[in-house]
């Protein structure tokens, strides 16, 4: 494939708003997980939580689309003048050929949620003020992006459980070399709510303390939220050395079960294979991966089959998890994000919360920051379904 | 322009069976009659899967099956573009109904079923395919959105690909609020070169003149009330057998025209 530059990106999690943060907290190892005290959930879990999300307001012109999805959207457009940069290149290119590209899980469905405790008792209607389409529906997000950037390219949510804001990157990354589109907002966005909190706890999935992993008690994830962007464009003749370019893009399916990883890591593996075969790289040319990681016993050990199997034991390997908690739909996004801040500042953060690694998993796993330079990055996303997706991130020079 | 060819086209919605069926409704050789959309069982599935789907998947693989066997291609070996302007209205409601309650007590398999790619991933389950599948979600734009990515990947990748549109509707109380009335889906297997099957040549472009309508009301209604139903227009000229230019509805002022050039 033919590179693309990430002209400008930024990630709000519960580990910092805008790039700045979250780099000092990665240098810092510090983990954004707390007890779960969100709206009215009673879990018995750990959640990363982005703070001052409920005070956070969207334009009056699009107050359809207020929920906590969108302002988590808004939120993170406000950092590292990302919004302003959009703005800027919507003047310089087409607003036509500006594509909206962006991955989520759940939307707003908190709003639903919440609607359905607010009945009518006698007809069962849902309140009058509860929108549909700009809160609930999972393009709500893609299209309050493109309402509040005033960009008209083709604009669509990737869906894919919790690969869906890698794959992004893909579905751009072929508009863009088809000619449709000069440029493309890419990025994830997901915000928390009861039917991820409460279902990843009726499938055991989610552990009662911060996760952990690879760690050999790791016992499930942590759910975050997150909203990360990217603004892609084809490169232009003169890149700084620092400059940022997207490198590789490999997509596979598992076809073995919806809501369990191929227990050897064959999806997995055929999707970091494509990912390298798209880059013209070896194995050999990555210098650190950020795995999907999530801390549950079965991911893990998958993950690290298909990675010890592409990789060998020894390329340096850690989930962002620990701190950022699993951002799901946005996770893709958040860590094509901390990729680039590591190939940006010549640092691999060190995974967090994991004590002892367990013995079993191949994989190089660190858990300590390592700081010298890093060339390649190589960041993998797996969801529900048995979708996989792997990219592949450089520095110009 | 972004060029494929169409070598199998699946349908299912309300009072049409198969794409047999709806391309003699479309080309005007029997009148339209309406009924509601008969989901067959997926029997593709292991049994145990099977009982674990709802309306949305069995709409799904019901149509990318015909797609697939129609254009004689082994589904394992096709790349997949699922795009649904909603999901599986009926276990939301359940889930939503379920957290409202002071137990909230949420039902794993509902939960696993809830993501958007379910019926990609019982696809997947089901054939063995191994390739990459998206699944998209651009509200009432959703078929032209799965139209545009299923186009680039066949342009940009050079493989052979199933794109899948479809819709079901959702109960009460949301149905109120998003009133969509019955299932319909559709399917194209694309391919980057002709072969034997190959039905027609389509060529791609974005657009803003006006979109084309359906001149039966009942079939118009149909168009506008199912969002998958948008591509109506598109399969109705490829259901003519006539080289044309159809223009599909896409998002606000934007359009999608499709030229079709028939394989004869």
């Amino acid at each position: 494939m033919r590179p693309l530059l990430l002209e400008s990106f930024t990630a709000t999690s519960c580990i910092g708003l805008g790039i700045a943060q979250t780099f000092e907290s990665l240098l810092a190892q510090r983990s954004g997980l707390k007890n779960c005290k969100f709206e009215t959930v009673d879990i018995d879990t750990y959640i990363g939580e982005v703070p001052g999300v409920d005070s956070v307001r969207v334009p009056e012109e699009l107050s359809q689309f207020d929920c906590r999805n969108n302002r988590l959207a808004e939120l993170a457009l406000k950092q590292d003048g990302f919004l302003e940069t959009v703005q800027r290149a919507a003047s310089r290119w087409d607003r036509k050929r500006i594509g909206v590209f962006i991955g989520t899980s759940t939307a707003g469905i908190l709003q639903t949620e919440l609607a359905y405790r607010e009945r009518d008792l006698i007809t069962g209607a849902l309140p009058a003020s509860f929108e549909y389409s700009a809160t609930h529906n999972s393009f709500s997000v893609a299209d309050y992006l493109r309402q509040r950037l005033h960009l008209e390219g083709p604009a669509v949510v990737v869906s894919c459980a919790c690969a869906s804001s890698a794959k992004v990157f893909g579905s751009a990354r072929r508009m863009i070399e088809a000619g449709l589109i000069d440029a493309a907002l890419v990025g994830g966005v997901d915000s928390l709510c009861l039917t991820t909190l409460y279902g990843f706890h009726s499938l055991q999935l989610s552990s009662p303390a911060p996760c952990r992993p690879f760690d050999v008690a790791r016992d499930g994830i942590s759910i975050g939220e997150a909203a990360a962007f990217a603004l892609l464009e084809r490169p232009s003749e003169q890149l700084d050395s620092d400059d940022i370019l997207l490198l590789g893009v490999g997509e596979s399916s598992d076809a073995y079960h919806m809501s369990a990883p191929h227990p050897e890591g064959h999806g997995a593996r055929r999707a970091m294979q494509a990912a390298l075969r798209t880059a013209g790289l070896d194995p050999a040319a990555i210098d650190y991966i950020n795995l999907h990681g999530t801390g549950t016993p079965s991911n893990d050990r998958s993950e690290s089959h298909a990675v010890t199997s592409v990789f060998g034991p020894t390329t340096p390997s850690s989930s962002t998890k620990g701190a950022t908690g699993h951002t799901l739909g946005a996770a893709g996004a958040l860590e094509a994000v901390i990729s680039a801040i590591a190939l940006r500042n010549g640092f691999m953060p060190g995974g967090v919360h994991t004590t002892q690694i367990d013995p079993t998993l191949t994989t190089y796993y660190i858990r300590e920051n390592r700081y010298s330079s890093v060339s390649h990055v190589l960041s993998n996303s797996f969801g529900f379904g048995g979708t996989n997706c792997s990219l592949i991130f450089g520095r110009a020079g | 322009m972004l060029s494929a060819y169409v070598g199998g086209i699946g349908v299912l919605g309300p009072g049409l069976a198969n794409w047999q069926e709806t391309a003699t409704v479309l080309s005007g050789g029997v009148v339209y009659s309406p009924a509601r959309t008969l989901l067959p069982t997926p029997t593709l599935l292991p049994p145990a899967e099977r009982r674990r789907t709802g309306r949305v998947v069995k709409l799904a693989l019901a149509v990318a099956l015909e797609a697939s066997s129609r254009a004689n291609v082994n589904p394992a070996q096709l790349a997949s573009v699922f795009s649904s302007s909603g999901g599986d209205g009926h276990n939301c409601h359940e889930l939503c109904q379920a957290l409202a309650l002071d137990a909230r007590e949420v039902s794993p398999t509902r939960f696993s079923n809830s993501v958007h790619n379910a019926p990609a991933g019982y696809w997947s389950i089901a054939t063995g395919a191994k390739l990459e599948s998206n699944v998209l979600c651009a509200f009432d734009a959703s078929f032209c959105a799965g139209l545009l990515e299923a186009m680039t990947q066949v342009a940009v990748d050079g493989g052979s690909l199933l794109l899948v549109a479809y819709d079901t509707e959702y109960p009460e109380p949301i149905h109120s609020k998003r009133p969509i009335p019955d299932a319909f889906g559709a399917a194209l297997v694309l391919t980057p070169q002709r072969n034997p099957e190959s039905v027609a040549r389509i060529d791609v472009t974005l657009d803003h003149e006006p979109a084309d309508t359906m001149s039966n009301p009942v079939l118009e209604s149909l168009r506008l009330s199912i969002p998958a139903a948008r591509c109506l227009p598109l399969l109705r000229q490829l259901a003519r057998r006539e080289a044309g230019r159809t223009v599909l509805e896409y998002l606000d002022v934007s359009r999608v025209a499709v030229n079709v050039e028939p394989c004869v």
